[in-house]
């Protein structure tokens, strides 16, 4: 009796260490995850910052930064036609029976203009390009990385931010806005379209309509907006490619990684500025 | 084994190399997060010679010369690199120091969405800005030429094989001059015939520039085409030194395993 008292006690000390072990190692797990997380956000910052410091100096890569733009609305210009067209041709034909409910179809193209050109078109935009331009940075930079092409740039006297990553931030952020009017432009297409599937309005008359509805401040916000999803999907592409790992595999782990993180960005910073927009107006 | 001698290597002009130690490394120190790659290495370059790094992989052959241009910084030790103190300098210093070095890179490192000529001129046109476009074409005719090819220039990297890729990387890494080339595994990835074509292209890059080498490799065919002295790296430290027949006469079981 006494010595199975012992023992239970052994034992249960033992129990108690071994789970005291394994919790601090789980902490110590956390631990590292979480100084992991805090890094990862370090690193980042000191990246823009150099990113910042190299836009600003004096050599600037005028023809690498063309030909980036060139190739960022190259890839994306038919997906973003095709999208923005389906969209306001969706958006119209969805909505048509509730504003009928209101007597109010007459006001369907304004109503649809309103959420083009405030919501729909920059977020659709920004996301396909995270998709297509964000994951092609990530790889394209990932694979440079690993390759060493980026080391072989820097002993040929290149700066590799100023070359690779201001170059590709730079286009990205002045191209979305531009390629946010093509999605826009043709969602009004779409729109019109959608409306005159149930109904005969001229285009010059929607284009009317569409046009009335719309104000300063639904436009300028919205723009001020897509320059800041270019350069999110800028920053976030080159950082991931900037800091792959060294095997092949991490190649396709910061194509992934680019587009996961650069289209939650892109839903935080469009919730932060309507947020902003909704107070100032 | 071979003992170097001391040379003052802080006399060395810009224009001209005359001093007999172009690299020298003290107590280099390298780690990653918890591991140690590199411990403590001293070695010497000596004006001429091809020096063969040999170690297995994962031995920190790469961080070592990686180390000597600056793309890491070490921890620890000092390496002066033609009279300069590497670790002390940046900027404009440090290009000009790394424009008197070719690095042929393990994975060729060439640009991917540049065409072959794009790939070779880009050193040119990134360090000298006021070479015409004759002279720029002829440069690389020239370096086309000694690395024995000929009708690539508009092809893209992808459209090459491994042996030309190389060819070409060497071709880029020696466009500029350099006093000293730095080989990281020319031959891995190669077959036997091609690799030997590499070992033989290093002696005559060597013959015809007069540079002095650093190669790494743990092919045993490329040292004996090239090596004038072996090092061996060996968990971080330099295992052995010596030339090529001391090794091979070495009955030393780590040795022995490369040179069987
Ligand atoms: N940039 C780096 N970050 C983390 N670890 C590295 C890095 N470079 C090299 N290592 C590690 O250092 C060790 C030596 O690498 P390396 O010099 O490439 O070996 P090798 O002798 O085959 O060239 C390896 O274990 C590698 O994982
Ligand atoms: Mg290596």
């Amino acid at each position: 009796m006494k010595k199975l008292k012992i023992l239970n006690l052994k034992k249960a000390h033992s129990l108690a260490t071994e789970r005291s072990i394994k919790l601090s190692e789980d902490t110590l797990d956390q631990k590292e995850r979480a100084n992991g997380f805090f890094q990862e956000v370090g690193d980042m910052a000191l990246f823009i910052k150099q990113i910042v410091k190299e836009t600003f100096s004096r050599n600037f890569e005028f023809k690498e930064f063309l030909r980036q733009c060139y190739e960022i609305g190259n890839k994306s210009l038919p997906l973003i036609i095709i999208t923005g067209t389906i969209m306001g041709l969706v958006l119209t034909i969805q909505s048509r029976p509730a504003m009928a409910k209101f007597g109010a179809v007459t006001m369907l193209p304004g109503m649809v203009a309103v959420s083009l050109i405030r919501e729909i078109g920059p977020i659709i935009t920004a996301l396909i390009c995270a998709g297509k331009i964000g994951s092609g940075m990530g790889a394209e930079l990932g694979s440079m990385k690993v390759t060493e092409q980026i080391d072989a740039m820097e002993v040929s006297a290149t700066n590799p931010i100023r070359y690779l990553v201001v170059t590709r931030v730079l286009a990205a952020t002045l191209m979305l806005p531009i390629l946010v009017l093509f999605a826009d432009a043709f969602g009004f297409i779409g729109s019109w379209i959608g409306v005159n599937i149930k109904g005969d309005v001229s285009l010059v008359l929607y284009i009317f309509q569409a046009f009335g509805s719309i104000t300063f401040l639904d436009f300028f916000p919205a723009v001020i907006k897509t320059f800041l999803f270019g350069a999110v999907i800028g920053i976030v592409g080159c950082y991931k490619g900037f800091t792959a790992g060294r095997g092949t595999e991490s190649v396709g782990k910061a194509a992934n990684a680019a587009v996961v993180l650069s289209s939650l960005l892109i839903i935080i910073v469009d919730m932060i500025a309507v947020q902003i927009t909704d107070m100032l107006s | 084994m071979i003992n170097s001698q001391e040379t003052n290597t802080d006399t060395i002009s810009d224009e001209k190399i005359t001093s007999e130690v172009l690299i020298d490394i003290k107590n280099l120190k390298k780690s990653f997060g918890r591991l140690e790659v590199l411990k403590d290495i001293s070695l010497k370059l000596h004006n001429g010679e091809n020096l063969v790094v040999l170690g297995k992989s994962g031995s920190g052959k790469s961080v070592l010369i990686k180390c000597i241009v600056r793309l890491l910084n070490p921890d620890g030790g000092t390496i002066n690199l033609l009279g300069k103190e590497v670790n002390s300098i940046k900027g404009k210093e440090l290009s000009k120091i790394r424009e008197k070095i070719g690095f042929l890179f393990q994975s060729g490192a060439l640009y991917d969405s540049m065409t072959v000529k794009q790939n070779l001129e880009f050193p040119l046109v990134r360090i000298k800005k006021d070479l015409k476009e004759a002279e720029i074409d002829h440069k690389i005719k020239e370096v086309l030429e000694n690395v024995g090819l000929a009708d690539v220039l508009e092809k893209m990297p992808s459209q090459l094989s491994g042996g030309m890729r190389k060819r070409i990387s060497l071709a880029r890494s020696i466009i500029l001059d350099p006093v000293i080339m730095l080989y990281d595994e020319p031959t891995t990835g190669l077959d036997p015939v091609t690799s030997d074509e590499i070992s033989e292209l290093i002696n005559s890059v060597q013959e015809k520039y007069k540079t002095s080498s650093i190669i790494i490799t743990h092919d045993i065919a490329c040292v004996r085409l090239t090596a004038d002295r072996i090092i061996m790296l060996h968990e971080g430290h330099v295992y052995a030194e010596g030339t090529l027949e001391e090794f091979e006469a070495s009955d030393d079981p780590l040795i022995m395993s490369f040179f069987k």
